[in-house]
């Protein structure tokens, strides 16, 4: 674990992998460190934001050094389904990106369960991990500027649901109707760290 | 309430912002110079978390749909009730159908009129905050909004005037190098610490674009996405640092060579296009105590 300081705004704590991220990130949910107000969770570190009324930065960190990683937030979220029509862009791409035929690409999608590990890219996007390593592809070499809500996307070892049109370098697999973020609904996002998420091919 | 008869270029209802959600990718938002905003409440009796206007670079003109008590912050703009010159910092009386004008201010650049009572428009997410970068909170002003006042609150203004200096013409911001200064040739952070830059014209909520020499990388591969706090300099392939304000991303993929202290950031944010900016090492508070 590296503890890096973001002035008196923040701490970046840096970690071996993804499990060592959620391991931590759970067992501080669960009880803040005085003067912290959001935890973000990534792909290899978990920031701490601060309150630089309230936080003093060397207590926060000999805090977080004296935490023990908690259960793994994994498969504690609650299931959510998202039906997908698999007719992306990027679809036959992806098939020739990893040897596979679109056919299959779509059974390797649909056939695992994905858990959101991060969010961050946008409000209500989660990054899902856990997926079959057959679909890691990278990010279009051109991002798009324009990527409708809803599309469906991989990108390195991840797959996510575009919450709203905004630009987007995903490869795009497919699409779903689900509103995945509503802003007057509560809880505003059905992917939060921790959901666990199962595609199902419709249409 | 209050309706909008001008709005400048930019004119939005700010508060505190909406802490707590980063995890689901929503960002703290609220008002870009938050100390200016916490005054004008302050000299209201409001909370200092009640919404009020963040005008950029003055323009803006207001109804008073009744009588009303309002106190103007942040970059001085002149301001005038029905063509009468009032102060800044001032708690200021405004009588029902009077107009409130906000002229363009000789430095700074953000002002917030605040209302004793706030701004009441519906929250969104726990804020009254417009969000530009993510489109949440209510949309910017538009001529011929209104917008509602909350009740008054059981405080009463203690002062009339607050003394404040105006923003300086040559800002200089306390930093503190890191979380990825390694990420630099060992010169680059000298090079930050020692140069002017200028504030350029591609700066909004979101963060302040500077140009000046350039800060270079030791290493070219790829930073996996990690969360950023408002102050951050972020520097991308060009070279040339970005200082995330209210609006920045949740996340980044840019290494951050060093971070604006929490107070200079409110500085930050009244600095304006074509300003000369120059960064100096922070005092380590901590190491005193």
């Amino acid at each position: 674990m590296r503890v890096l300081r973001c002035a008196d705004s923040g701490l970046l704590v840096e970690l071996d992998d993804l499990d060592a991220v959620q391991a931590l990130y759970a067992a501080l949910s669960s009880s803040l460190p005085e003067g912290v107000t959001d935890l973000v969770p990534a792909a290899r570190t978990l920031l701490l934001r601060l309150d630089p009324t309230r936080a003093d930065p060397a207590e926060v960190e000999r805090a977080v050094r004296s935490t023990r990683p908690g259960r793994n937030p994994r498969r504690s979220g609650g299931l959510v389904r998202v039906p997908v029509v698999y007719d992306g862009e990027d679809l036959a791409e992806v098939a020739k990106l990893t040897g596979l035929s679109e056919r299959e690409v779509v059974q390797e999608h649909t056939s695992s369960e994905w858990t959101v590990a991060f969010g961050g890219f946008a409000p209500g996007f989660g990054y899902l991990s856990g997926g079959s390593p057959k679909l890691e592809v990278p990010r279009r070499s051109e991002s798009r500027t324009r990527v409708p809500v809803g599309s469906v996307g991989l990108a390195g070892e991840f797959s996510g649901i575009y919450p709203r049109e905004s630009p987007g370098g995903w490869q795009l697999i497919g699409r779903t109707d689900l509103e995945i973020w509503r802003v007057d609904r509560d809880p505003p996002a059905l992917l939060r760290p921790g959901v666990r998420v199962r595609f199902e091919e419709v249409g | 309430m209050l309706e909008v008869l001008e709005t400048g270029p930019l004119a939005t209802v700010q508060d505190l912002g909406r802490p707590g959600l980063a995890d689901i990718g929503v960002g703290v938002s609220g008002a870009a110079d938050r100390g200016s905003l916490r005054l004008a409440n302050r000299l209201l009796g409001n909370d200092e978390g009640a919404a009020a206007i963040e005008v950029t670079f003055g323009g803006l003109a207001v109804r008073a749909g009744r009588d009303l008590t309002i106190a103007v912050t942040g970059a001085p703009c002149p301001v005038t009730v029905d063509g009468r010159g009032e102060g800044a910092n001032a708690v200021l009386r405004v009588a029902a159908g009077e107009e409130v004008r906000l002229g363009a201010p000789p430095c700074g650049l953000r002002s917030y009129l605040a209302v004793r009572g706030g701004i009441d428009v519906e929250p969104v997410l726990g804020s009254r905050s417009t969000d530009v970068m993510a489109g949440i909170g209510p949309a910017a002003l538009r001529v011929g909004d209104t917008l509602p006042v909350g009740p008054a609150p059981a405080a009463f203004p203690v002062v009339d005037l607050a003394p404040v200096a105006p923003p300086p013409e040559d800002l200089v911001l306390d930093v503190v190098p890191g979380p990825r200064e390694d990420w630099f040739t060992g010169e680059a952070l000298e090079v930050l610490l020692t140069s002017v830059y200028e504030v350029t014209t591609e700066s909004n909520r979101v963060g302040m674009r500077l140009d000046g020499p350039a800060l270079t990388r030791s290493r070219s591969d790829e930073l996996p996405s990690e969360g950023m706090v408002a102050g951050a300099l972020q520097v991308p392939p060009a070279s040339k640092p970005t200082l995330f304000l209210a609006d920045h991303p949740v996340t980044g993929g840019y290494p951050v060579i060093a971070v604006v202290t929490s107070a200079d950031v409110d500085r930050a944010a009244q600095a304006r296009p074509g300003q000369r900016v120059r960064f100096r090492r922070a005092q380590d508070r901590s190491a005193k105590r």
